[in-house]
């Protein structure tokens, strides 16, 4: 029963057994489409998906999980491998056979899952913080508008437009066959809680104390943040008059500021257009962060020029590069 | 005329578009007309420019750029081509389409009817003859997938949000808001009044587009029976 073809005949799925809230199916996002009202979507960390699945000899772009709440279980009913990236959640693999084993799996690496294992993420090692499961062949659910991103507001794309629930079955794409199973990892960033940001179109109608507070206060996360926005707690920020403003496009990375005068830094599922004065920008590179700040903690806004932003990007942009031309070499055609 | 078009620059990737009539405060139907004739001639050259986002808003555009890695930064370039752009684009209508939404007003599916006819001193029958009669623009869409931001609500219908925001109003659901009309392509929390409801489907991510109005249709609301 172990033979190559009893292997070929077993559908290469991933079975939800459990699932904590909010786990569902990203990759890179949604592009093309704000001017039809859709958002970008995709995994909020895309640096944590992309080195995982650079690590496994896929597209940097496949799909994966997002996590954020566990515990979270999952029957693998092929051989398959993974890896596990941003913050650790305590995974552990159980094999067919039972209670028999449970193996810690060592997160940022390229792991063998026997099928019928059971894989079982307990809880982040930061609470609020999120995981990516990328798997080799990645999961393969139809593109939708070019992407195969959740879209949990709208409900589309991802596994039937929701989060995952306990019985879903996902289904794997075709996986590159690796040379020789070398154990291969990467380090995951340390969110820094620093957000680098230019100067936003509405900078100038705020008042100069407010630029003080705004780029040299902590900002505390508020609980109310989610994948559509990171609401912020502090002294309120004031415009120098009131401002009316006619509804533009927004994009992920702004940073409004409401009437309430507390600042919302939208993230990957915020809306297209949007009617706020806007501060500040986040600049690209440090967008990952949003993943892994967790409520209650604190956060700098650090004004920079385009210059660092882009030197910040490009850095980014050479890591993944590299990382693609060495696993190049060990996986075949 | 219109005085150029303000341009400023938002985060590393994109730029804001600002249009100012020179006689107006607000940007009417002309104005708009114009941001669809930039979108229209923008949209020709997205590959040339790079453009992976092209937005518009109300008297205003969003464009990002998405330019591989070690291209110079194409701000300064492409706000040039803007000015020049918006010298050649023409004043006159684009041809959108024109597309009717039949609507079941009042009832179960339009629980607000009597409320805004209350509000604005006249009978639901005649707010509903207002509202079938008035020809809307779809200015820009935005807030969900395929909602589109309307033009031409007659003033006589501007009504103010709900004291209390529902927590529900369903797909379909056909309301007024202030100055705005709208329908709803899928089921949000809001604080509209809620006058009727159509069985129209506004969003499809399966069809193309996924979005059945686009900026620059002409939409008429037409009374179905009960």
């Amino acid at each position: 029963m172990k033979g190559s073809a009893a292997r070929h005949s077993t559908p290469a799925l991933v079975e939800v057994l459990r699932c904590g809230v909010l786990t569902s199916v990203q990759d890179l996002g949604r592009h093309g489409q704000r001017h039809l009202g859709i958002s970008q979507c995709g995994a909020l960390d895309t640096l944590a998906l992309q080195q995982a699945n650079l690590l496994l000899g896929n597209a940097p772009g496949a799909a994966g999980l997002e996590i954020s709440v566990g515990p979270v279980h999952l029957r693998f009913h092929a051989d398959a491998v993974i890896v596990l990236s941003g913050v650790d959640f305590a995974p552990t693999l159980e094999d067919c056979s039972g209670a028999a084993s449970r193996n810690h799996v060592l997160p940022g690496h390229r792991v063998s899952i026997p099928a019928g294992s059971t894989l079982s993420l307990t809880r982040p090692a930061i609470p609020g913080a999120r995981c990516y499961l990328a798997v080799a062949g990645g999961i393969d659910v139809p593109l939708v508008l070019g992407s195969r991103s959740t879209d949990l507001k709208a409900g589309f794309g991802g596994h039937e437009g929701r989060a995952l629930e306990a019985g879903d079955l996902l289904p794997l794409g075709t996986a590159r066959l690796l040379k020789a199973n070398a154990s291969r990892g990467v380090r995951g960033l340390a969110p820094t809680h620093v957000l680098r940001a230019l100067p936003g179109p509405d900078h100038e109608q705020f008042t100069a104390a407010s630029h003080t507070q705004f780029w040299m206060q902590p900002w505390r996360i508020s609980h109310q943040s989610n994948r559509m926005g990171m609401r912020l707690n502090g002294a309120p920020l004031q415009l120098r008059a009131a401002l009316s403003l006619l509804s533009s496009g927004v994009l992920p990375g702004d940073v409004q500021v409401p009437s309430d005068g507390l600042p919302i830094v939208l993230a990957s599922d915020c809306q297209t257009i949007g009617g706020y004065p806007r501060i500040a920008s986040v600049i690209r590179a440090d967008l990952w962060q949003l993943a892994h700040l967790p409520p209650l903690t604190s956060v700098y806004f650090q004004l920079v020029t385009h210059a660092v932003a882009r030197a910040a990007l490009e850095r980014q942009t050479r890591y993944l590069a590299r990382l693609a031309q060495v696993m190049q070499q060990e996986f075949g055609e | 005329m219109s005085s150029p078009p303000r341009i400023v620059r938002i985060g590393e990737d994109a730029l804001l578009c600002t249009l100012t009539a020179s006689d107006a405060a607000a940007p009417g139907l002309p104005l708009q007309q114009q941001l669809w004739q930039l979108c229209a001639r923008l949209e020709t050259e997205r590959e040339a420019l790079s453009l992976l986002e092209i937005v518009p808003g109300m008297g205003n555009l969003l464009l990002r750029w998405s330019v591989p890695e070690g291209a110079p930064c194409p701000y300064a370039a492409l706000k040039k081509h803007l000015g020049t752009l918006w010298q050649e684009t023409p004043q006159g209508d684009i041809a959108g389409h024109t597309v009717e939404i039949p609507v079941r007003y009042g009832g179960d599916v339009g629980p607000d009817l009597n409320d805004v006819a209350r509000h604005c001193g006249l009978s639901p029958d005649e707010v509903i003859h207002l509202h079938t009669h008035a020809i809307y623009r779809v200015f820009c869409l935005g807030f969900q997938p395929g909602f589109a931001y309307l033009g031409g609500l007659d003033t006589r219908l501007h009504s103010p949000r709900r004291d209390t925001p529902r927590l529900a109003i369903p797909a379909g659901a056909v309301a007024i808001g202030g100055s705005q009309t709208g329908i709803y392509p899928l089921s949000t929390p809001g604080g509209w009044h809620i006058i009727g409801s159509t069985s129209v489907r506004l969003f499809d991510p399966a069809a193309t587009p996924a979005a059945l109005l686009q900026p620059g249709d002409t939409v008429r609301f037409v009374k179905e029976a009960q």
